[in-house]
């Protein structure tokens, strides 16, 4: 609980820098304006989540060989904070497209493939929600949760790979892509914040489950006597 | 400021989106713990 609320306070703090850089310390952009400071928190988001799902798939990759409920914890934590980030990147790409594209939604790789993951993530816990033996709900969502990690390399390689509506990558993007060197370190430091808000996040949503593990095992007890 | 509302828009919605999250963690686990407060005054009634 200590380490838990001292990671909350870091990864409080961090946000509110993260903030204050991308509104007073990166440069503006010369032809999106003001509005392409949604980028730091948008892209900051999309690090988080995509780590967020990796979390989750490494819990579920792990309960399938050991079968220990606390990689399922792990897994469960990673699916729903993993979703909650994608949602954040799912709304704030529109608004930020909008005045950009003058369009909020296009079916192009790169939104179609983020979209389907969210859909798959939610899958994810819906499936969970219909199981009631815990051990059979461990599994199933587990193997269900490493079919649904597949999605994330194709949002990763979908604006790398195919030509798309979304703007180019500027990180790893080959000869030619590029950030402006301040707005690169802002963008390095919100991705780190946003992943330190991430973890905090998947500490609590564990402690969580751990606790209605617990709580299943107390209610097997009641009903035994 | 030409899209300033925007911007605005984004980061409410966005940290809305987190502090919903974070509450419904912390309602979970508030009545998870009243749970195990019953459970565990339950069963040694019952042994």
């Amino acid at each position: 609980m200590g380490k838990r609320i001292v990671l909350g306070a870091v990864a409080i703090l961090l946000v509110i820098a993260a903030a204050y850089a991308s509104f007073y310390v990166a440069p503006e952009e010369r032809t999106m304006g003001i509005i392409q400071r949604i980028f730091y928190f948008h892209v900051g988001s999309a690090w988080a989540g995509m780590l967020a799902f990796f979390v989750c798939f490494i819990g579920n990759l792990m309960y399938v060989w050991k079968r220990e409920p606390k990689y399922d914890w792990l897994g469960v934590a990673g699916a729903e904070v993993g979703l909650v980030f994608t949602t954040v990147v799912l709304i704030t790409g529109p608004i930020w497209a909008h005045p950009v594209w003058g369009i909020w939604w296009t079916w192009d790789a790169r939104l179609t493939s983020t979209f389907v993951l969210w859909l798959l993530y939610v899958s994810y816990l819906l499936l969970r929600s219909l199981i009631e033996e815990p051990d059979r709900r461990a599994l199933l969502s587990a193997l269900f949760g490493i079919f649904a990690f597949i999605d994330v390399p194709l949002v990763f390689g979908a604006i790398r790979w195919w030509r798309t509506q979304h703007p180019s990558p500027v990180i790893m993007g080959g000869p030619g892509s590029g950030l402006d060197p301040i707005m690169r370190n802002v963008l390095f430091f919100s991705g780190l914040a946003m992943c330190v808000f991430m973890a905090f996040l998947i500490a609590e949503r564990y402690a969580l489950e751990k606790m209605r593990s617990e709580v299943d095992i107390l209610k097997r007890e009641a009903e035994a006597q | 400021m030409k899209n300033l509302d925007s911007v605005f828009a984004a980061y409410i919605i966005g940290w809305g989106v987190f502090f919903l999250f974070y509450a419904s963690i912390a309602k979970r686990t508030s009545d998870l713990r009243a749970e195990v407060e019953r459970l565990k005054s339950a069963l040694p009634r019952s042994k």
